[in-house]
C-alpha cells in the first residue's frame, strides 16, 4: 500500500528511509496487528476487575465481570471516545472566552477586539442588550455568557440552542438529548459509563448524542470567539505544501489547533525580519502552518501551509524547519525525537502540552505579544545551528484560495443578489444545477493513504454537481492537491457547478470561478458549515434533515472526530466514515448508528472505506433528500 | 520442518492469536467479516491458566497422534507435510478424538458438527496465531532452532548464576 497520495510526502519518506528515521507509518507497522478487541470495542478497561473482553466468535466470555454485555461495552466506549472529543473542543472554546474575559477587562492589551460588527451581531443572537453598550461591555457580556455555558444550568447551552432550526431544537427536546452544560454534558458522560451506571445501549448512545451537541455548541463558540478576537476571514490567496519553506528564510511552524498564539505570532513575526537577516535569512521570517493552527491562520492571514496531520513529522525531515511552535490537539510525541536529529526547535507553548525532549515556552494572554517575541527569537537562534546539507525541500507547492466563512460565502453570494443572497444557491440547488453539498472534514489516518479517500470521493461528487465545502486537515488535503483553486473547478467541477462556481466567482470580482472546495476553515470551524445549512433550511422553510446535504470524514482519526460526526448526524445529515469505527464488536450499536437513528433525527452513518463506494452512497443519499424536497 | 512453538513465559493472554485463527478460518478473511458469518467461525487455540503461567494451547501435530489411532471414521488422517488433518465428510462426531487428546484442543463445531482442530494453516507462510502475537510468545521455527534458543537462555542464567558470566 502506498503511504501517501502526496509528491512531497512521498519525496520525504523516502528521504526518512535514506536517513534511517522512523515516522508514523514505521510504528503503525510495528503495531500491526492490532488487538481485534479493541477494534471491535468490546474491551473495557474501566474498573479495576477488568480488562474484559467479549469473544466475538461467541466460544468464549459472552459477558464482562459485571455482567455488562458486547452492545454495553461498545456503547459506553464510543460514549467515552465522544467525551473526550468535546472536552477537547470545550477547552480551546473556553481558552477563547478566557481570552475575550481579560481583552474585555483590559487585562490582555494585545488581544484587542477585531470584528465589532461579529461581536454584536454574536450578542444580540445571544439576547444580550447591545444598543448603546461600549464595545469591551458587550464583550464582557458575551464572555460571561460562554463562560456560563460550560456548567450545569437550568437552561439548554446558548450556543447550541442559538445555532440551529427550530425543528432542530424540537427533535433534541423530544428525544431528552439537549445539554444545559459543556462541560457538564462531558461529566455526565463519564459518570454514567462509571462502573454500574447506564448498560442500556441505545440510552448510551442517546447520551453520545447529547456529548456531542455539546461538542457542537464549543466548536461554534470557538469559531464564534476567534472571528471576535481575531477577525472573520474572508477570502485570501496563499500556498500550501512542503514546498513553501524557504531555504533562506528562518521557518517557524506553527503547529496545533489554537489561534490564540499563533495569530500573535502573525502578527509581529515581520518585525524581526531585521533580526533573521541579521542572523543570514535574507528573507527573514517564513511562518508556516501545520494541521489546524495552520488553518487558522491561513484563513485570517494568508500564511502558507506547509502539511498536515499523518504528515506533520516530514516537516521536520526537510532539515528546513528552525521551529515548530504547538499549542494544542494532534501533535504527535514523535516530533521530539525527531527534532533531536535535526536541528528544529520544538517549543511547547500549553501548560496542559508538554513533551519530553521539546523547549517549553509558557505563554499567558497577559504575555502574548512577548512570549510571541521570545518563541520566534528561538527560532532564529535554531535558524544559526541549520545544516545546509541536511537541507532537502521538496520542490512541491500549490496554489490556493481560502478564507470562505459563513460571511465570506454568503458575501460572496450577495454579489450575485444583494438582497436576497442565498436565493442564488436555493435557486441552484432547486433546477439542478448544484445537485447538493457535501462538507468534507476530519483528519488523514495512517491506515489510509494519505489524501486518496479525499481526492477520489472529491473528484467523483464534483462531477455530479455536489458543492464541495471542507473544513479542517481534510482542507489541507485539497490544498496539497490544487483543488482549492479556479484550475480544480474547471478540470473537476460538472457543467452546472462549474456554471454556479464561474457565475459567482465573477460577480464577487475573481476574474475566476469560486475554487472547487470552499476551505471553512479549521475542523473547529464545522459549526460554520451548519450555519450556512440552517440559513438555507430556514430559507426554505424546512428542517436540516431534508436538505440535500451531507457530511464526509473519510480519513478520521481523533476522538474529536467522532463526536463532530456524532453531531453531524444529530443535525440530519448522512455522514460518511471512511474508516471502521470500534463499534463492529456489537452488531446492536452498529445497526442504531447506521439505521435506525435516521428515524430519530434523520441523520445516520455511512461506514465505507471504498471511496468511490462512498461517494456513491453520498449521492445516493443526496437524491433521496431531493426526491423528498420534490425537486 | 517448522512447529508452532510457545515461548512459555511470554503469553499476556490478549487471545489475539485466537482472533487470527478465527479469522483464518472465515470465508472473508477479515475480522469485521468473520464476525457476521453463519456460522461464525470457531478459532483453534486456547489460552489456559497453568501454574501462574498463561499458556496457549494448540495440535502439537504429535506423531503418533493419539487422535488419529483412535479416529474410526476415516476422518483424520496424516498429510504429507505431517500435519493431522480432517477430511470433514467422513466425520461422524463421535467426538473419540476429543477424549483422547491429551491437550484438549479438539473441539465439536458449530456448523456442522463436526469435529475442529488446528491444520496449523497449512495454505499459509506463517500460521496466522503466530502472524498476530504482539509478544512473539508464538513462534514458528524447527524443533533444533527453537532449542537452540532455550539452550542459550540457559547458559545466560547458569552463567549469571554461577556468577563466573562476564557483566554485560
Amino acid at each position: 500500500m502506498e503511504k501517501s497520495e502526496d509528491a512531497a510526502s512521498k519525496a520525504m519518506l523516502k528521504e526518512a528511509e535514506r536517513l534511517d528515521l522512523t515516522t508514523i507509518w514505521d510504528r503503525f507497522a510495528a503495531q500491526s496487528p492490532q488487538c481485534g478487541f479493541g477494534e471491535l470495542g468490546t474491551c473495557c478497561r474501566n474498573c479495576l476487575q477488568g480488562p474484559c473482553r467479549i469473544d466475538p466468535f461467541g466460544e468464549g466470555a459472552t459477558l464482562g465481570a459485571c455482567g455488562a454485555s458486547a452492545d454495553t461495552i461498545v456503547a459506553r466506549n464510543l460514549l467515552r471516545a465522544i467525551a473526550a472529543g468535546t472536552a477537547a473542543h470545550a477547552g480551546h472554546a473556553k481558552h477563547l472566552a478566557h481570552t475575550l474575559l481579560k481583552s474585555a477587562a483590559g487585562r490582555a492589551p494585545d488581544y484587542p477586539i477585531r470584528d465589532a460588527t461579529k461581536l454584536k451581531a454574536l450578542a444580540s443572537r445571544l439576547g444580550l442588550a447591545v444598543e448603546g453598550q461600549e464595545i469591551n461591555e458587550i464583550a464582557r457580556q458575551v464572555a460571561e455568557t460562554a463562560l456560563l455555558d460550560f456548567s450545569e444550568k437550568e437552561t439548554p447551552v446558548t450556543w447550541a440552542a442559538t445555532n440551529v432550526t427550530q425543528g432542530r431544537v424540537e427533535t433534541f427536546l423530544k428525544h431528552g438529548v439537549v445539554p444545559t452544560g459543556i462541560d457538564a454534558a462531558v461529566s455526565e458522560a463519564m459518570h454514567r459509563t462509571h462502573y454500574g451506571v447506564d448498560a442500556d445501549p441505545v440510552n448510551l448512545l442517546l447520551g453520545g448524542i447529547k456529548c456531542a451537541l455539546a461538542d457542537f455548541a464549543a466548536c461554534a463558540m470557538g469559531s464564534d470567539l476567534a472571528d471576535v478576537l481575531f477577525g472573520t476571514p474572508q477570502p485570501v490567496v496563499s500556498q500550501a505544501n512542503l514546498g513553501v519553506l524557504k531555504p533562506d528564510a528562518v521557518n517557524i511552524g506553527l503547529h496545533g489547533h489554537s489561534p490564540i498564539l499563533s495569530d500573535l505570532i502573525a502578527q509581529v513575526a515581520h518585525d524581526l525580519d531585521q533580526e533573521a537577516q541579521a542572523a543570514g535569512a535574507a528573507a527573514g521570517i517564513n511562518l508556516v502552518g501545520i494541521c489546524c493552527t495552520g488553518n487558522e491562520v491561513l484563513m485570517r492571514h494568508g500564511i502558507p501551509a506547509a502539511t498536515h496531520s499523518v504528515s506533520q513529522e516530514l516537516a521536520i525531515i526537510t532539515g528546513a524547519l528552525d521551529a515548530m511552535v504547538v499549542d494544542y490537539q494532534c501533535i504527535m510525541p514523535s516530533l521530539a525525537t525527531l527534532a533531536e536529529c535535526f536541528h528544529t526547535r520544538l517549543i511547547t507553548t500549553m501548560p496542559i502540552a508538554k513533551i519530553p525532549g521539546a523547549t517549553h515556552v509558557e505563554f499567558c494572554e497577559e504575555n502574548g505579544g512577548q512570549a510571541a517575541r521570545e518563541i520566534i527569537r528561538l527560532g532564529i537562534a535554531a535558524f544559526k545551528k541549520r545544516d545546509a546539507n541536511k537541507v532537502n525541500i521538496p520542490g512541491h507547492q500549490s496554489d490556493l484560495l481560502a478564507g470562505f466563512s459563513t460571511e465570506a460565502i454568503v458575501g460572496a453570494l450577495s454579489s450575485v443578489n444583494k438582497d436576497d443572497p442565498l436565493k442564488p444557491l436555493i435557486d441552484n440547488i432547486v433546477s439542478g444545477n448544484i445537485l447538493g453539498v457535501c462538507l468534507f472534514a476530519g483528519c488523514n489516518n495512517v491506515r489510509v493513504p494519505q489524501d486518496q479517500n479525499f481526492l477520489i470521493m472529491a473528484k467523483a461528487l464534483a462531477k455530479e454537481n455536489v458543492l464541495l465545502l471542507a473544513t479542517g486537515c481534510g482542507a489541507g488535503a485539497f490544498a496539497r492537491h490544487g483543488l482549492l483553486t479556479t484550475a480544480g473547478t474547471v478540470n473537476y467541477a460538472g457543467e452546472g457547478l462549474k456554471a454556479v462556481l464561474t457565475a459567482v466567482g465573477l460577480a464577487a470580482g475573481l476574474n475566476a470561478p469560486l475554487p472547487l472546495v470552499l476551505h471553512m476553515g479549521s475542523c473547529v470551524d464545522n459549526a460554520r458549515a451548519v450555519q450556512v445549512a440552517v440559513a438555507l433550511a430556514n430559507k426554505l422553510g424546512v428542517d436540516l434533515d431534508k436538505l440535500p446535504v451531507v457530511a464526509s470524514a473519510p480519513e478520521a482519526t481523533t476522538e474529536k472526530a467522532i463526536a463532530i460526526g456524532t453531531w453531524a448526524v444529530a443535525a440530519g445529515l448522512p455522514t460518511h466514515v471512511g474508516v471502521i469505527p470500534p463499534v463492529l464488536g456489537s452488531s446492536l450499536v452498529a445497526r442504531v448508528l447506521t439505521q435506525d437513528i435516521k428515524s430519530l433525527f434523520g441523520g445516520y452513518f455511512i461506514v465505507e472505506t471504498d471511496p468511490l463506494a462512498a461517494a456513491q452512497k453520498l449521492l445516493e443519499a443526496i437524491r433521496e433528500r431531493r426526491a423528498g424536497l420534490g425537486i | 520442518m517448522k512447529e508452532v512453538f510457545v515461548r512459555l513465559d511470554r503469553c499476556q493472554g490478549c487471545r489475539s492469536c485466537q482472533m487470527a485463527c478465527a479469522t483464518a478460518k472465515s470465508k472473508s478473511k477479515t475480522l469485521f467479516g468473520a464476525i457476521t458469518e453463519t456460522p461464525r467461525p470457531g478459532y483453534r487455540i486456547y489460552i489456559e491458566r497453568g501454574n501462574g503461567l498463561n499458556v496457549p494451547l494448540t495440535c502439537r501435530h504429535c506423531d503418533p497422534a493419539p487422535c488419529l489411532d483412535a479416529c474410526i471414521a476415516g476422518c483424520l488422517y496424516r498429510d504429507e507435510q505431517g500435519l493431522v488433518r480432517r477430511r470433514k465428510d467422513n466425520c461422524v462426531a463421535c467426538w473419540t478424538c476429543i477424549m483422547v487428546c491429551p491437550y484438549g484442543v479438539i473441539s465439536r463445531g458449530k456448523e456442522p458438527k463436526i469435529a475442529v482442530k488446528c491444520d496449523r494453516c497449512h495454505k499459509l507462510e506463517v500460521p496466522a496465531c503466530v502472524q498476530a502475537c504482539p509478544t512473539k510468545a508464538l513462534v514458528f521455527m524447527e524443533a533444533a532452532a527453537f532449542g537452540a534458543e532455550i539452550r542459550k537462555n540457559a547458559a545466560g542464567v547458569l552463567a549469571q548464576a554461577s556468577d563466573l558470566g562476564r557483566k554485560g
